[in-house]
């Protein structure tokens, strides 16, 4: 396969993962703030602002539920907003028409048409609904009608990435936020993953149970470890471009970003969680790097160089 | 400016929104506000917004063989904090006492010992059983959940119109309303400081698990069904969901050895607490009704050697029967001591002396209702019924005084409620539900207001063709955030946040097709069309 469809592929995996997972972080945290009275509004927006790599703003501004929907929903310049990650996934989807199934494109290049008409700022549920929609065809078309070549190791490397990336932030927020912030159950029900929550520990919440379950479940597939282990699957199986390529660094961080989480004390983790979500995040940063440099290296541009004579 | 409440009409009850001389209650000024600022065509939207999401989450009821959503109405029921802080230890007050009453109904019979109730009205209840008889719940609770049906009077006090602690149903549509109320109304929820109904599965599981057998450390919990047929599956299934527990049929349990089981796929698993959503009648073929599937053989027999927990528990119906109603201000002071906090209606006992004459003799002013039954059946309304059927009312109450109670025709306070015409005002009435752990009775804050749709219609009951209401309970004390030494927010160095990143073609791209686009006239970058290379 072409290096540069299969960075496109990459990316379309991360752009739809990316644009699912802050919907449902967005859904949760409004939704809480409305339902919560005692919700300070200003820190909870504050902190997910600075976890989703956002400044805030000065201290003085109150921030509110208005700001965070403009940068992080409806933002259709910055990648790291929903509107922004359809539109760069759709871009991608174009590139690498040529091996992607006709029903992905369409899947994708409908969503970007569809998506002026949900830009509605007043009415954010329905817009996150569809997000999680159209995230959801896409993932179910990859799923079935994409045969398990490399065209989908590469789709579902991106997302696993993506996927482990986006979990660490949204357990940075609630750290960063402390008992202040979103409750575990908001957290829980952001990654849809209450209710598995809820039927593993049978309705007995402990704070420490739905940490344990977002860092390291085995069984549900938004927890950090059950994401990198994908990634590492995806992979070992695309292995190494040239034969006498020993190390996989991309491998290596993930597998050990995973394995510090999995073979650790929970309390361990969580006395340190900003500091460990941060090295899932800048494993996973590093991941993508090693993945572009090894498998799509047509990042070095030539140059040429007049000869002095 | 016309708004939605133009030509609101003034009733003889107690309206909710506006007092007498028009002008509007303080703890509506808000939500009236937003209401009037909003064309009818936005509010019917709104209304419309409410329903399809009920439809999608299957919030629904069967009406002729069609679906229709579960009706929600979109103006809010609002209750001041203050108002709020006095009806809850009402409710709380009438669940310890009739807690009280069916601990000694089943045990020693003081109160029939001391006079305060005849014991023919116990023996006589219907829902009286024998069955009970001397099972001791293992932690005194009968009541795990009641809903207690309070109305709002001509002078907007409220009162009890009836007790419900069999199988009180309804939570589910608090849970619900509210999930899609602030989805609908995000600005009301934003203006005003509502308390959460959200805790309540929580507190549900947490009493649930707190009246498992002695010696279960990590008590099976599981929600008995009688099946996908029945109207409130819906809130059945809610409330395993997200008690995270299993819900069962009768089917998928049987009893051996002295204890009940369920089938799963991992050979049997011992249960512990049944929450059942099965009458009494039902529960047990072997005990009760011999025809019944519902059920299952053998649940007596566990329950009374204690090693299961049905809750709430059988035989609770004698406590609710409505002649025992008119007795509960009583049971009240007999057994805790204290003045009732919420009035009855006041209500004549057919089986006074003269009190049937006069009932008799004024039917036509009066409510009449049967003493076994809930959800409205069989309850008349003189005011509304024809001469005929006074005629055969009059028969049966002669029949059987046991079997009814009398009631003035209580004018229940209104709220503005979207109709044909508008905002019109229609009569409510409202559940709290009230949880009971063995240590407290906790009232989830609002509860299910039913609205009786037709206009001047009293009977509120939703198998009647009634809506629901958001109930709103504003304000109050913070409840103190389950805060751990540990739980202190975790500082992170600024500028330490790990940037998002991007796909670096995707920044690339303007500029590639701006160089082409020196070359090509007709397309633009915006139009997304495929530039041809030359």
């Amino acid at each position: 396969m072409l290096s540069r469809i299969a960075e496109s592929l990459f990316w379309i995996g991360r752009y739809i993962e990316r644009a699912d997972d802050t919907a449902r972080l967005l859904d949760v945290h409004v939704q809480s703030l409305l339902e919560d009275p005692w919700a300070e509004e200003d820190l909870a927006c504050r902190s997910l602002l600075s976890v989703m790599d956002c400044p805030p703003p000065p201290p003085a501004e109150p921030v509110g539920r208005a700001q965070v929907l403009a940068t992080l929903a409806y933002d259709r310049e910055s990648p790291a907003a929903i509107a922004g990650a359809l539109l760069a996934a759709r871009e991608n989807a174009r590139r690498a028409r040529e091996v992607i199934s006709t029903e992905l494109w369409e899947a994708v290049n409908a969503t970007w048409n569809q998506l002026p008409a949900h830009l509605d700022p007043s009415r954010p549920h329905e817009y996150f609904r569809w997000v999680r929609e159209r995230a959801a065809v896409v993932a179910g078309i990859v799923d079935s009608a994409t045969a398990r070549d490399d065209t989908w190791r590469f789709l579902v490397l991106g997302r696993s990435i993506e996927r482990a990336d986006m979990t660490a932030r949204l357990l940075t927020m609630r750290a960063l936020a402390g008992a202040g912030g979103p409750t575990w159950s908001t957290l829980l029900r952001s990654c849809g993953a209450h209710e598995a929550y809820l039927r593993r520990y049978r309705g007995i919440d402990s704070d420490d149970s739905a940490a344990g379950f977002l860092l390291r479940d085995q069984l549900f597939p938004r927890s950090i470890v059950h994401a990198l282990a994908e990634a590492e699957a995806c992979l070992s199986v695309l292995g190494p471009p040239g034969e006498r390529a020993t190390e996989d660094a991309a491998r290596m961080r993930l597998g050990h970003a995973r394995t510090s989480l999995e073979y650790r004390p929970l309390r361990d983790v969580l006395d340190r969680l900003p500091a460990k979500m941060e090295t899932v995040q800048r494993a996973c940063s590093a991941a993508s790097d090693d993945v572009r440099a090894r498998y799509f290296p047509s990042r070095a541009t030539t140059t040429w160089v007049g000869e002095a004579l | 400016m016309a708004d939605l409440f133009d030509d609101y009409p003034a009733g003889a009850a107690w309206d909710e929104v506006f007092d007498r001389t028009g002008a509007v209650r303080p703890a509506y000024a808000h939500v009236r506000d937003t209401l009037v600022q909003m064309s009818e065509p936005e509010l019917r939207g709104r209304a419309d917004a409410l329903a399809r999401s009920y439809l999608n989450q299957g919030v629904t009821f069967d009406f002729a063989g069609e679906e229709r959503p579960f009706p929600l109405d979109v103006a809010p029921r609002v209750i001041d904090g203050d108002v709020w802080d006095t009806v809850s230890p009402g409710v709380a007050q009438r669940v310890r006492a009739l807690e009280a009453f069916l601990a000694d109904v089943y045990g020693a019979q003081r109160a029939v010992a001391d006079g305060v109730v005849p014991h023919s009205l116990i023996t006589s209840s219907t829902h009286f059983h024998r069955a009970a008889h001397g099972i001791e719940p293992p932690n005194g609770v009968r009541v795990q959940v009641a809903g207690i049906d309070l109305v709002r009077d001509e002078v907007g006090d409220f009162r009890v119109l009836e007790d419900n602690v069999r199988v009180p149903s309804g939570v589910s549509y608090v849970l619900s309303n509210r999930r899609a109320m602030a989805q609908t109304f995000p600005e009301l929820f934003a203006a005003l400081r509502i308390r959460p109904v959200s805790d309540y599965p929580r507190r549900l599981l947490a009493a649930l698990t707190a009246a498992a057998p002695a010696g279960v450390d990590d008590p099976t919990v599981v929600v008995l069904t009688p099946g996908v047929f029945n109207s409130a599956y819906f809130e059945h299934s809610l409330l395993a969901r997200t008690m995270g527990v299993e819900l069962v049929e009768g089917r998928d349990l049987f009893c051996s050895g002295g204890r009940v089981w369920m089938r799963t796929t991992q050979g049997r698993r011992r249960v512990d607490v049944i929450y059942r959503r099965v009458d009494d009648e039902y529960l047990d073929p072997v005990a009760f009704r011999q025809d019944s599937l519902l059920g299952s053989p053998g649940l007596m027999t566990c329950a009374r050697l204690g090693t299961v927990t049905i809750a709430n528990a059988v035989g609770n119906g004698v406590a609710d029967d409505k002649l025992v109603y008119t007795y509960v201000p009583e049971l009240i002071r007999y057994f805790l001591g204290e003045e009732p906090l919420i009035a009855n209606v006041d209500t004549w006992r057919l089986e006074d002396p003269g009190a049937l004459e006069e009932v008799l003799d004024r039917l036509d002013e009066l409510v009449v209702k049967p003493v076994d039954g809930s959800g409205g059946k069989g309850l008349v309304i003189g005011p509304a019924a024809t001469a005929a059927e006074l005629d055969r009312l009059r028969g049966r109450l002669r029949r059987d005084p046991r079997g009814w109670i009398a009631q003035p025709v209580v004018q229940l306070s209104t709220v503005p409620t979207l109709v044909e015409d508008g905002l019109r005002p229609r009569h409510v009435d409202l559940r709290p539900f009230a949880v009971n752990d063995g240590e407290n009775v906790w009232v989830l804050p609002g509860g299910l207001t039913r609205v009786a749709l037709p206009e001047g219609e009293l009977v509120v009951n939703s198998s009647q063709g009634g809506g629901s209401k958001d109930t709103w309970v504003l304000g109050g004390v913070p409840p103190g955030r389950s805060g751990r030494v540990t739980e202190h927010p975790q500082s992170v160095p600024v500028g330490s946040s790990v940037p998002i990143d991007a796909n670096p073609d995707d920044t690339r791209a303007q500029s590639m097709q701006q160089q082409q686009s020196g070359t090509t006239t007709a397309s633009s970058v915006l139009d997304g069309a495929t530039v041809t290379p030359c």
